[in-house]
């Protein structure tokens, strides 16, 4: 319940937390809102020896349109995504995902850019990330790159932000007018996603134009649910007939206490049809 | 050691503490604040819950550096002079409360809930609860006394609302 | 005496507000964890991450180097630690391990004390923890009970065996009624044989308030503050095994945070703190994490149940037999076997069986020990029953409602003794079941599973009939006597009228979240005519309240409150006599009623207030008066109560994914007299919660080497809010006749009853697909699987679906009937 002591640091700008991040070495974290940090720090999965809290840096948060893209601070905490009018209105995935995580006080310190570092597999935000291709920006002491999201997820726990950068902000492609719903399966309300699916659908004059499908926990990263996407393209939307039935192609599930793999995929073909039902507004 | 000037209840501290030390632990063991528990190690139980400038967090997931500069309100500052807070009142009304333990937490978010949600639901209370464990109750009182305690705090304009939003 | 007195029951019944809420709703609570004490040490433990080892060295050397680190001990440093006690030895021949506070070179289970940090800070004495340095030597563990059995791997090798003890209730040995193997034996040729085995997983208390305790050793008293529900049991046992005298421990418990069972317990972490104050001379806190808790507090439940139902072919019950193998884990923790035992007098239950065995083996195995948790014993046994009525009803194809009416004792029967041996005073199972039906909407409901069920619907309903009762009072000395328990059952009650008029009670039942300061100050109200303010309830400190048996086992009313009642009677007396010389006449005069002695035929009356104040002043009494009110009893019963109750539950069954969800929930319960409705439906809510919890959502689950994997909130999935739904409660009302009250205590009630409601619920909802059982808890997977195999597989479930259900174990018999689990 208590940490191993460290020292700490609460830079006002990204470059001085790039240089506390290089001084320190590999024994220093960076915190974000704390709320996966803290507990593996109080547990004593960890002890690093500096932390380096982006809680002073401006620059990190908020949430803003440029051109036909949001972009959201990574230090942008999940209370104001849900509560965001334009993230409602051109990214609502996520929003209904972000609703899905943890409780109010968590999301009321939980940050978008801490939830994707972190890279849970049973974390909500990567599924609605993945389906609405956003880009994730990065800097570090060699500047600033940009990695679209199919690519930051690397492996259980992994994504591409190395040591010694930050991720900065999620660039989010506008997908206004689209209909989605994410879909989270769980045995009692606190728990994370046994499986969960994010599902956002393109319809034009009743047709599916264009659908994204985004999975969590099916395997060590958010995964997409391709072959769905393109079973799903150009069928009518009131007759999706089984495609959704393709859900666990490619998938390679934990088994645990709530679940084992088989069960797994079998939700995710029950979860991915019920989520695009619903996005349909059935 | 580091300093830190945060605002509890109403009342400035400024403390030399260790940046390890959980917002908690500096509550209840360097200002006083007992009325905030502790109930678990893993952020799930919400015994611990208080208001960081007027939102509703875990306190045992927060840093009590990352306090610095803002304002903390505990179950022990909704009360004024010594009367009951209205929702606190609400939980004596409605036997929401058995040992008790889970109390402080359960009021602090109770608060949160109808101050984002004012005329809630018994499923969105129950939703808005959810970071929140009772082992005696039930939940079932709980929910009553918050529905009720809403409803009155949206018919009364003498409800007082709670400090730290009231600046 | 001519004139009678009365005692209008101006406060019992009403639903008061309570006293204790004041504080808990404004934080300004004593919490065990809250007090500081000048110079305090903060402790640590070191704890064992296997789950059978021995210890080989422990080196503490670095760890005492380390800053604000006072001192680090082994369980050898720590002479005198005294042991962790079994009160309830099942028999003379019981195998009962020593349990060292701190382990000196053997751990039996993983989170066993090896080593106690004492630091200035809690977080150095955590640091310090991190450098002890512990060589074990991992020995081979034994984590499954019937694998126990074969004493292939030994917990204690010291003891031989695993076995702990064997204890028998047979109805024809003990002349309550038949051979059960003659019923058995008629069933199986000529009627209805139902044969089953069941899963009572391990659970753990979670009680919200983890476990801490603070000892002061400076002064004459050593003082031991702690979360625990038996403060005076504790100071007993600390005094029996340290050798420290009794009358030189003060135990308090302040506000306890919640116990259902897992605060009745003497601790290994109580007995350490106490060790290393006395040892270091100054106070010392312990206050556990969480995950401390959810691997080191006792587990709940944990057994396994074989049982036979004997019946006719139209459904009426000739013979039960059941065969227990219950785990007590690495340790006889206090009442250890007679948790299971406690079952032996409930698996008849509501019903007149003619013939009943009852078997318990107690076993040993690596893993946390068992003990206590809310119901101890009759919730496992009432689910069997229920369980087992629920598919005799499905053989004879009638409602289970039916089969109970059948088989219950009829309220012309009481008194009833039921073939345990156990006489049941009152109750009226028809009244409470008409009423649970008729506020469910039953036969609605009904309707609407057959609509489901024939549209085949994926979501499919199902209801669940739990009837019950269970003996509350634990209990009467005699009895506990007879059963080997180590104590008595009684409780003591003081009151004390001050010279202001204000009475103190003081109850040896310690609370913790029951309300006591309430229904105490209503009964007393009542009983001395005095106002429910005026009266100040003082509980939970053995200097306070010299003797007492503590808080469990629906106990604290039934037993505590008749001494309460006792202690006011007597202070009614000798106030009698004060009152009698003050008025001038004759105390056979005198009629007491509201708190007024008035003198039959005048308009003469003084209060009682105004005698005990007269009485503290001593100016005016008659010859060889004492100038005192305050009365003492102690109050041991004759025997239990008997609440009952029916409990109606309606669950939706998702087959698709295996989800289910409650849909409604009745439950009517007998309590006897209510002394306040409001907090009995508090009780019931929270208990009926924590029994939908076992069946639905909770098992304490290790992995293959003993570490305990659902160790934190995380894992371990207790319901919130937004899990439940409102439960319907209601009352029907039979009066105890063993007290003055004609209370029958409600602590357990709901607990007892909802987790068979539950489960019935569920198999019923799937029972057309020939799906006869599921084990607990009934995860979305196991249901899920369930209905797989149901459908997939004509013969029925399979075993994968139902790992619990053994072939070939003891009393299954897979030729015997058309009622054997697998083939229905
Ligand atoms: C009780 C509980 C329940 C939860 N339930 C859920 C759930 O249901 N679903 C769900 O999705 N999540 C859940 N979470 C996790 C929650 O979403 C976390 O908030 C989130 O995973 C981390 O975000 P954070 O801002 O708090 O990050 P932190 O905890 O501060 O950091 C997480 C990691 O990311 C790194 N990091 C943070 N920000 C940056 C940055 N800008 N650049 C580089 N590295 C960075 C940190 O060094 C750390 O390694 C739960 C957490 C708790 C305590
Ligand atoms: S103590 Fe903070 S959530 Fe449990
Ligand atoms: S009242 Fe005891 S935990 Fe909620």
């Amino acid at each position: 319940m208590i940490p191993a002591a460290f020292d700490y640091l609460a830079p006002t700008s990204v470059e001085e937390a790039l240089a506390a991040l290089a001084e320190g070495g590999e024994d220093t974290k960076v915190l974000g809102g704390g709320q996966s940090l803290l507990p593996i720090l109080r547990m004593r999965l960890n002890a690093p020896e500096r932390v380096v809290d982006l809680r002073r840096i401006d620059e990190l948060r908020g949430i803003r349109e440029e051109g036909d893209h949001l972009v959201i601070g990574a230090m942008t905490r999940y209370s104001d995504i849900v509560t965001s009018p334009v993230v409602r209105l051109h990214a609502a995935l996520l929003a209904q995902a972000v609703e899905e995580v943890a409780d109010p006080q968590i999301r009321h310190r939980g940050t978008i850019g801490g939830a994707l570092v972190h890279a849970d597999p049973a974390g909500d935000v990567g599924a609605p990330v993945l389906a609405l291709e956003a880009d994730l920006v990065i800097r570090g002491p060699g500047g600033e790159h940009t990695v679209p999201s199919n690519e930051f997820f690397v492996d259980l726990f992994e994504t591409a932000v190395g040591e010694g950068e930050l991720l900065t902000a999620v660039r989010i492609p506008k997908h206004t007018g689209w209909v989605s719903h994410y879909e989270k399966f769980v045995r009692v309300k606190h728990q994370w996603s046994i499986v969960a699916v994010a599902v956002a659908l393109q319809v034009e004059a009743g047709t599916i134009a264009a659908a994204r499908v985004g999975l969590t926990n099916m395997g060590s990263t958010p995964l997409r649910a391709r072959a769905v996407e393109t079973a799903l393209q150009g069928r009518p939307a009131s007759d999706v007939g089984d495609a959704c039935e393709r859900a666990a192609e490619g998938t390679n599930p934990p088994s645990d206490l709530n679940g084992d793999a088989d069960y797994r995929r079998h939700l995710a073909r029950v979860l991915t049809r019920r989520a695009v039902t619903t996005a349909l507004g059935d | 050691m580091t300093r830190v000037h945060v605002t509890v209840d109403g009342v400035q501290y400024s403390d030399d503490i260790e940046p390890r030390m959980l917002l908690v632990h500096y509550l209840r063991e360097v200002v006083g604040k007992v009325g905030t528990v502790i109930g678990c190690d893993t952020s799930n139980c919400g015994a611990c819950t208080v208001h960081l400038d007027g939102a509703s967090v875990k306190s045992c997931n927060v840093l009590a550096v990352q306090a610095d500069g803002h304002e903390v309100t505990t179950i022990e500052g909704i009360a004024v002079d010594g009367e009951l807070h209205p929702m606190q009142q609400a939980f004596h009304e409605h036997h929401a409360l058995q040992c008790g333990y889970c109390t402080p937490g359960m009021i602090m978010q109770a608060l949160d809930l109808v101050r984002e949600n004012p005329t809630p639901s018994e499923e969105e209370i129950r939703l808005g609860l959810e970071g929140n464990l009772c082992r005696c109750t039930g939940y079932q009182n709980i929910v009553k006394a918050v529905a009720a305690c809403a409803s009155t705090m949206e018919t009364s304009t003498t409800a007082r609302p709670e400090r730290s939003a009231a600046r | 005496m001519t004139a009678v007195d009365d005692h209008p029951a101006l406060e019992i019944g009403k639903a008061r507000r309570r006293k204790e809420d004041q504080r808990l709703l404004t934080g300004r609570t004593r919490w065990t964890d809250n007090i500081q004490l000048p110079g305090m040490l903060h402790l640590a433990m070191v704890r064992s991450p296997f789950a059978h080892a021995r210890i080989t060295s422990v080196d503490t050397s670095v760890a005492t180097q380390a800053p604000g680190v006072i001192g680090v001990f082994t369980g050898s440093d720590l002479d005198g630690q005294g042991l962790i006690a079994n009160a309830w030895p099942l028999n003379e021949e019981q195998k009962t391990p020593d349990h060292l506070p701190v382990a000196v070179d053997h751990v039996a289970c993983a989170g066993e004390i090896v080593a106690v940090v004492a630091a200035r800070s809690a977080a150095a004495a955590r640091d310090a923890a991190e450098l002890v340095d512990v060589d074990y030597e991992e020995l081979p563990a034994v984590l499954d009970a019937r694998e126990a059995l074969t004493d292939a791997v030994l917990v204690h090798p010291e003891l031989g065996t695993n076995r702990s003890a064997f204890w028998q209730l047979d109805s024809a040995e003990a002349g309550t009624g038949g051979d059960v193997e003659a019923a058995i034996t008629t069933a199986r040729a000529e009627g209805i044989l139902i044969e089953r085995e069941y899963r009572q997983q391990r659970l753990v208390p979670a009680f919200m308030e983890p476990r801490s305790t603070v000892v002061d050793p400076t002064g004459e008293q050593i003082v031991m503050w702690t979360a625990t529900q038996i403060p005076h049991i504790l100071r007993f046992l600390i005094a029996a095994t340290t050798g420290i005298s009794e009358a030189k421990v003060r135990v308090i418990a302040p506000d306890v945070g919640g116990g259902f069972g897992g605060k009745l317990q003497t601790t290994p972490e109580e007995f350490a703190t106490l060790a290393v104050a006395r040892r270091t001379g100054r106070p010392c806190k312990y206050t556990e994490t969480r995950s401390e808790t959810m691997v080191s507090c006792h587990h709940g439940r944990d057994q396994w149940q074989t049982l036979t139902l004997a019946a006719t072919k139209d459904g009426t019950v000739t013979g039960l037999k059941v065969d227990l193998l219950a785990d007590l884990g690495a340790y006889v923790a206090i009442l250890g076997g007679g948790v299971p035992v406690l079952g032996a007098w409930m698996f008849n239950a509501i019903y007149k069986f003619p013939a009943y065995q009852f078997n318990c083996q107690t076993v040993l195995t690596n893993k946390t020990w068992v003990d206590a948790y809310r119901g101890a014993g009759r919730p496992e046994a009432t689910y069997a029953i229920e369980r087992l009525m629920d598919e005799l009803a499905a053989e004879v194809g009638v409602d289970p409602l039916v089969i109970r009416e059948k088989n219950w004792i009829t309220h012309e029967e009481f008194p009833f003794t039921s073939v345990a041996g156990m006489t049941y005073d009152s109750g009226n199972y028809e009244a409470a079941t008409a009423r649970a039906r008729e506020l469910f909407g039953y036969d609605e409901l009904r309707a609407e599973q057959r609509r489901r069920r024939e549209g085949g619907d994926t979501v499919q309903l199902g209801i669940g009939v739990s009837t019950f009762t269970e003996m509350c009072g634990l209990a009467p000395s005699r009895i506990l006597g007879a059963l080997n328990y180590g104590a008595g059952g009684w409780e003591h009650a003081s009151i004390r009228m001050l010279a202001t008029g204000k009475v103190e009670v003081l109850s040896g039942a310690t609370p913790h979240g029951q309300g006591h300061e309430t229904a105490w100050s209503q009964i007393v109200a009542d009983r001395l005519g005095v106002a429910f303010e005026d009266i100040e309830v003082l509980q939970g400190d053995t200097q306070i309240v010299s003797r007492g048996l503590d808080t469990y086992g629906s106990r604290s009313l039934v037993i505590g409150g008749e001494a309460l009642v006792k202690a006011a009677d007597r202070v009614i007396e000798k106030a009698r006599h004060v009152a009698a010389h003050l008025l001038e006449a004759s105390a056979d005069d005198l009629r007491f009623s509201a708190g007024q002695f008035t003198v039959a035929g005048t308009d003469k009356g003084i209060s009682i207030g105004d005698v005990a104040n007269a009485a503290w002043r001593g100016h005016n009494l008659f010859d060889g008066a004492e100038p005192s009110l305050d009365s003492d009893a102690t109050f041991d019963a004759d025997t239990f109560s008997f609440p009952h109750g029916t409990h109606l539950c309606a669950m939706e069954v998702d087959t698709e994914t295996g989800a289910t969800r409650m849909r409604k929930y009745v439950a009517v319960d007998d309590i006897g007299t209510i002394i306040n409705p409001l907090i009995v439906e508090g009780q019931e809510h929270g208990g009926i919660l924590q029994g939908v919890a076992q069946a639905l959502w909770e098992e304490a689950e290790f992995d293959d080497s003993g570490t305990l994997v659902t160790g934190s909130f995380v894992d371990y999935t207790l319901p919130t809010a937004a899990d439940t739904i409102n439960f319907v409660t209601d009352n029907t009302v039979t009066p105890a006749t063993t007290n003055t009250l004609g209370t029958k205590g409600v602590g357990e009630a709901g607990c007892i009853a909802s987790t068979p409601a539950v489960v019935n619920a569920v198999v019923d909802a799937l029972r057309h697909l020939g799906i006869n059982d599921i084990q607990m808890p009934l995860t979305p997977q196991r249901v899920w699987k369930a209905v797989q195999s149901a459908g997939t597989d004509p013969g029925g479930p399979s075993q994968e679906a139902q790992p619990h259900f053994a072939e070939g174990a003891l009393n299954q018999d897979p030729s015997a009937g058309a009622t054997d689990g697998a083939a229905q």
